[in-house]
C-alpha cells in the first residue's frame, strides 16, 4: 500500500481507501448477498434437476387459489421494493417523516407477503402435503417446496424485523441513512430471490 | 449522475433527484411486473417442462438483472464492484451446475445407463 493510498483522520488509525468507494458496511452486505445467492442458487438448481428428472412430480397448483395467491404475493413484494427505494431516498435527504412512511409501508407489505405465504402453506398442508409425503407423487415435492419457500419466508421475516430495528434506530438518531440503504440492499435481494422461486417452484408445477 | 460520498459515519450514494425516486424507478417496477405476468402467461402454454424451465429462467435472470442494476444501484457503483461480485457468482453457479446433472440417474435408477 503506497502512502498516497493512505488517508489519515486526526489521531485515528491509518485507513486504506475503499477500492470500491463504498463503506465496509455496504461491502459486507454485498458479500452476504452473494453468498446467499449461491445458497439459493444451489437449492433452486437441485430443485430444477429433480423436477425435470422425476416422472411423477406433483402438479398441485391450481390457478385459484395458488397461482392467484402467487400473483398477489409477487405484486406485493415488487411494490415493497419500490417503497424501500423511497425510504432510502428520503433517509439520504434527512426527511425522517417521509422515511418513516416509506419504511412502514415496506414493513406492512413484507408482513402481508409473509401472511399470504403462510396461507399458501396452510392450504397445501390441509391437502395432505408434508415434508416427506404427499398424496400425489414424488415425496421429494414436499421437502423441496417447504425448504425453498421456507428459506425465502425466513428471509422475508428477518427483513421485516431488520427494517423495524433500523427504522427505530434511524428515527432516534443512532443509525444513519447508510444503515437504511444497506438494509434496502437486503430487501431488494429478497425480492430478487422470489423472481426465481415463482417460476421454478410454482409455475413448473401448475395444474392444467 | 450520482456522487459517491464516503465518511466514517455514513456513506451513501448521493441522490441526483430530490425525493422523486419513485417516479424515476417506475419503468423498472413496471418492467418487473410485466416479466412476472409474461412468466405466468407462458406457464399455461404447452411447452415441455425442460423448454418451459429454460424460458422462465431466462426471464427470471432478466428480472434479476434489472433489480440488481437499478433497485440495488449496482449500475451506479464503480465497475470494479460489479466485476468483483457478478462474474464470480456466475462462475460458482455454473460450477455447481456441473454436479447436479447426477440427479438424472433418477430416470433410470442406476448409474451410467446406456
Amino acid at each position: 500500500m503506497s502512502e498516497s493510498q493512505v488517508a489519515v483522520h486526526g489521531h485515528g488509525a491509518m485507513m486504506e481507501a475503499s477500492p470500491y468507494a463504498i463503506p465496509s458496511r455496504k461491502l459486507t452486505m454485498w458479500l452476504f448477498i452473494i453468498s446467499d445467492a449461491v445458497t439459493f442458487g444451489a437449492c433452486l438448481m437441485a430443485y430444477g434437476y429433480l423436477r425435470t428428472a422425476s416422472t411423477d412430480w406433483p402438479t398441485p397448483f391450481k390457478f385459484y387459489p395458488s397461482i392467484l395467491n402467487v400473483i398477489i404475493m409477487t405484486f406485493v413484494l415488487i411494490t415493497s421494493s419500490l417503497t424501500m427505494l423511497g425510504a432510502v431516498d428520503a433517509a439520504k435527504l434527512g426527511d425522517k417523516a417521509k422515511t418513516t412512511r416509506f419504511m412502514w409501508s415496506t414493513i406492512f407489505l413484507g408482513a402481508l407477503f409473509a401472511g399470504l405465504h403462510l396461507r399458501e402453506w396452510l392450504g397445501l398442508i390441509g391437502e395432505g402435503v408434508r415434508p416427506f409425503h404427499n398424496p400425489w407423487g414424488s415425496p421429494l415435492f414436499g421437502a423441496t417446496f417447504f425448504s425453498i419457500t421456507g428459506l425465502h419466508l425466513l428471509h422475508v421475516v428477518s427483513g421485516v424485523i431488520a427494517l423495524f430495528v433500523i427504522w427505530r434506530g434511524y428515527t432516534r438518531g443512532t443509525l444513519t441513512a447508510g444503515h437504511v440503504e444497506t438494509t434496502g440492499l437486503y430487501w431488494h435481494f429478497v425480492d430478487l430471490v422470489w423472481m426465481f422461486v415463482v417460476p421454478m417452484v410454482y409455475l413448473l408445477s401448475i395444474q392444467r | 449522475m450520482a456522487e459517491k460520498i464516503v465518511t466514517d459515519k455514513a456513506s451513501v450514494t448521493a441522490p441526483s433527484t430530490s425525493g422523486n425516486v419513485i417516479a424515476k424507478y417506475l419503468p423498472v417496477y413496471f418492467a418487473l411486473l410485466a416479466i412476472a405476468g409474461l412468466e405466468i402467461f407462458l406457464a399455461y402454454r404447452n411447452f415441455s417442462i425442460l423448454t418451459l424451465m429454460v424460458i422462465l429462467l431466462v426471464l427470471a435472470i432478466c428480472g434479476a438483472a434489472l433489480a440488481v442494476m437499478y433497485f440495488m444501484h449496482l449500475a451506479q457503483e464503480r465497475p470494479s464492484l460489479f466485476l468483483s461480485l457478478i462474474p464470480a457468482t456466475i462462475f460458482v453457479l455454473f460450477m455447481m451446475n456441473a454436479i447436479w446433472t447426477d440427479s438424472f440417474r433418477l430416470l433410470h435408477m442406476k448409474p451410467f445407463a446406456h
